[in-house]
């Protein structure tokens, strides 16, 4: 039909007003088939808002929205029909089982029960929920609530799968377990679009994301590029006992490209943070503790903006 | 307040000294939980009193002035007295099931599942037993303040023909006390508001309906009279109407509050056990 | 895992069918004509718990066998507003079919879905679908009538044998329920939209409980005075009970036209006001 370079979602100009306030200023991206995309920013940033538009839940103020060349606007059913959406906070029914809540919501979509059930067996099992398929939602751990809530977006085999902070609140273990199930759901090909506000996340799974802040996109590219294009290599962190960051900050001022002052640290930005830490010692200065490390997207979005992604 | 002197600061005026400290005295405990619903009741009153007067008054004037006109039309009224004399002390009793009920079902729940208000107590010195007596002196003065609102709007429409009725209200407070704890000890084995829809459904408008506080309950079928007779509903609306009406037989009275206290009581046992295990162990 | 692809091919040019713009031309949001599917959410929800089904159908067989054999021993009959003599347990029978009729209703369309509307988030998911607000509507208010119409049918046997029902034309008196049911589902469900929070249901037990007590249910219209008389033929349950009274007392005639299409106007009038209000609540 066509090439891998298919785009499914483009938008141009795209923004959401709520009475005086622009959640979404007019924004540009492309998603291509079967890439991952993300959406980096802190909370606030437009992320949630530009979601609901691209799920076809929330109207377009202004700007063009085109999902499989469809307009939101006309076709939101249609278009719908082809999306698996996963909202930021678990909207499962809780007065029905596990298995319940997939047949229930794949009958939303029209499918017929011979489909739904034969797929949601499928997805239970993706899911690692075969053997809870009869009990209530409401006490499955976090984790379990987040694997059912993408296991029901996946219901109608969608094209395109939306996440809205997939592993918000989850401990580290379940947060693994959701990554390798992403990998796959990629694998096979369905495109992934996804917001988050942890580097990390973006870091393992995005091929290509945009940085958002105050509903602009502030950078985009991989999360190589990023890194490459805004910070340095390595990034040296800095402890001191007394609150005098900026008395430090001048002491070490004018080593590696650049220093950051955290509430809590220094960040000496420098292709060569080894380097970098001998020349502070050179100087006198005396930290209580120093840590060389790889940049992060952190570090980018905090070149960009000057704050931190989690406060 | 010398709080930055803790060492020449008089122990005996405080409790909050490092090391050992005075135990507080079961006034205080139950005061303290008191203090708290007074409290809360200080900024909810204007709401609840409105929605709780506006019933009973609404059910005096369909049934006692509305249907006690057919009544009085049709049979001369009951036993020679008018229906509205008849319905009104019944009405008295049964709005004290009704706030009995609205204070110990879901608020009482909202308690130990949602807003943890009892955990927070329970964090402190106070026990069990202090915040349930602290809850239940608290829903009694609900009960006075219900119970004497509806009995003066009752009397400006003539709903009383003697001074006796004043002793309708300490028997309406009594049962009210009656419903209240055992409500208390069913609530603290509830998870979800399954139960409450079942009790209220299969349990409180039954009640209302074949305590005789419509009708005497001789009018009922033989074998239901026995089945109104074991409820505390049908002593309390008994109780109020032979003091409202002047006419008390002491035996069959004291029968009527001695049931009434029996459940308040029993309930209260109950309701120390069932919090007990589902908050302090 | 294996993903099967469904590609589903765009409507030329993605223009709105023949249906979609009628759709648009109408004060009415958009849905996918999957109502139904919300039916069966609720069907199977309500599997779980039956108790609280049946417990629904309580309340009027309590009511009926309270007072209709307390009062009705003690009055024995009743002189009805069209000057039928009746016993009392068939005067209040059919006030109570209508009034639990309205409360069925109005405990569906206002508490249920406030409660998925703002706690459990379930529309959120819902809309995330195809499926579109009207959907939701329709889906909403069509499993209120199927469940208030089953506890209607139950009502009517039970009357039925306790010997209150007088006349064929009774068997309308389903019908007429459900239709009292559905022109109060509609103004529940446009009322609910409304609401802020659950103290403003007070609002509708303020509506709810004098309608119940004075809508010539327990007592006919002519124990009030004239002025008032007028003012309770204003009030919708009024034409709820009256309705249900000539059908099952087999005392017809043109009068219950007027009755219907009080009923009519009021449901239509939530409708659209409902469907509208969804649309602005859910699709911000």
């Amino acid at each position: 039909m066509s090439g891998d370079d298919e785009i499914l979602l483009r938008a141009r100009g795209l923004t959401k007003t709520f009475g005086d306030f622009t959640a979404v200023d007019g924004i540009d991206f492309a998603v291509r088939k079967g890439e991952c995309f993300g959406f980096l920013g802190p909370n606030g940033a437009g992320k949630s808002s530009t979601m609901r538009m691209v799920g076809c839940v929330s109207p377009v103020t202004s700007g063009e929205l085109r999902l499989f060349d469809l307009d939101p606007a006309t076709d939101g059913p249609a278009i719908r029909a082809r999306l698996g959406s996963c909202p930021q906070r678990d909207t499962l029914d809780e007065e029905l089982t596990v298995q319940e809540n997939l047949w229930i919501y794949g009958r939303y979509f029209g499918l017929s029960r011979k489909e739904v059930r034969s797929r949601a067996t499928e997805l239970l099992d993706f899911a690692q929920l075969t053997e809870r398929a009869g009990d209530k939602v409401e006490p499955l751990s976090g984790g379990m609530k987040r694997r059912l809530t993408i296991a029901r977006s996946l219901i109608n085999s969608p094209e395109i799968l939306l996440l809205d902070e997939p592993t918000t609140g989850l401990d580290p273990q379940a947060r693994h377990v959701l990554w390798d199930r992403l990998f796959r759901l990629k694998r096979s090909g369905v495109t992934l679009v996804l917001t988050t506000h942890y580097m990390d996340e973006a870091e393992q799974l995005c091929d290509r994301l945009v940085v958002m802040d105050h509903g602009r996109i502030v950078a985009e590219g991989s999360p190589r590029q990023l890194i490459d294009q805004h910070s340095t290599r390595e990034v040296l962190e800095l402890r001191f006992d007394a609150d005098d960051h900026h008395g430090h900050a001048d002491a070490v001022a004018g080593i590696g490209d650049r220093v950051e002052v955290l509430p809590d640290r220094l960040l000496v930005y420098a292709d060569d943070g080894d380097a970098a830490a001998a020349q502070v010692h050179a100087r006198g200065v005396q930290p209580l503790s120093s840590l060389v490390r790889r940049s992060t997207l952190e570090d980018v979005f905090l070149t960009l903006t000057g704050r931190t992604l989690v406060d | 307040m010398a709080l930055d002197d803790p060492v020449t600061r008089d122990d005996a005026l405080s409790r909050s000294t490092r090391g050992l400290r005075e135990p507080l005295s079961a006034t205080e405990r139950v005061l303290a939980v008191v203090g708290y619903h007074a409290t809360v009741y200080s900024r909810t009153w204007r709401g609840s009193i409105i929605s709780r007067l506006l019933s009973p008054v609404l059910f005096m004037l369909s049934m006692g002035i509305g249907l006690g006109a057919l009544v009085d039309d049709r049979a001369g009224g009951i036993d020679g007295h008018p229906y509205l004399h008849f319905v009104v002390p019944g009405i008295v009793a049964t709005q004290t099931m009704w706030v009995a009920w609205s204070e110990s079902s879901y608020q009482v729940l909202g308690y130990i599942k949602w807003n943890m208000g009892y955990h927070a107590q329970l964090a402190t010195p106070l026990r069990v037993r202090d915040v349930l007596a602290g809850h239940f002196l608290a829903i009694t003065g609900h009960l006075v303040v219900a119970t004497t609102l509806f009995m003066a709007v009752a009397a400006l429409f003539g709903g009383f023909d003697s001074w006796w009725a004043v002793g309708c209200l300490p028997i309406g407070v009594l049962t009210g006390l009656a419903f209240t704890t055992p409500i208390f000890a069913f609530t603290a084995t509830q998870e979800g508001d399954n139960g409450f829809n079942i009790l209220y459904r299969w349990i409180i408008t039954p009640l209302m309906l074949f305590s005789g506080t419509f009708f005497p309950v001789d009018q009922l079928p033989g074998w239901m009279q026995p089945v109104a007779w074991v409820t505390p509903l049908w002593h309390g609306v008994e109780a109020c109407r032979a003091v409202a009406g002047g006419s008390v037989a002491v035996l069959p009275f004291v029968g009527h509050l001695l049931v009434l206290l029996a459940y308040a009581a029993a309930g209260w046992l109950l309701a120390e056990r069932t919090f007990t295990r589902r908050l302090a162990s | 895992m294996t993903t099967t692809r469904t590609t589903r091919p765009a409507r030329p040019g993605g223009r709105p069918g023949g249906v979609g713009r009628l759709a648009r031309a109408l004060p009415m949001p958009a849905g996918a004509g999957l109502a139904r599917m919300l039916v069966e959410r609720n069907i199977t929800s309500f599997r779980h718990g039956w108790i609280a089904l049946v417990t629904g159908f309580a309340e009027p067989v309590f009511y009926l066998f309270s007072l209709g054999i307390g009062i009705g021993a003690l009055v024995r009959t009743v002189t009805t507003d069209s000057g039928m003599t009746v016993t009392y347990p068939q005067f209040v029978a059919p006030a109570l079919l209508a009034a639990s009729a309205m409360n069925g209703a109005v405990m569906d369309s206002t508490f249920n879905v406030f409660f998925k509307l703002k706690y459990a988030k379930l529309y959120d998911a819902v809309l995330a679908t195809p499926m579109g607000p009207r959907d939701v509507a329709v889906g909403e208010i069509s499993w209120s009538l199927i469940r208030g119409g089953m506890y209607s049918a139950a009502f009517l046997v039970v009357a039925l044998l306790a010997g209150a029902v007088r006349s064929w034309w009774a068997l309308l008196a389903l019908p007429a329920a459900i239709f009292i049911g559905f022109a109060f589902a509609a103004v529940g469900m446009f009322a609910t939209t409304f609401m802020r929070s659950w103290v403003d249901f007070d609002y509708i037990t303020l509506a709810i409980q004098p309608m119940f007590l004075f809508s010539a249910t327990f007592f006919p219209l002519s124990t009030y005075p004239d002025a008032l008389q007028w003012f309770v033929r204003l009030t919708p349950l009024y034409h709820g009970v009256a309705l249900e009274r000539a059908l099952m007392l087999g005392d017809v005639g043109w009068g219950v036209l007027a009755h219907v299409g009080y009923l009519v106007v009021l449901g239509v009038l939530g409708v659209v006001g409902a469907s509208r209000r969804l649309e602005r609540l859910l699709l911000s």
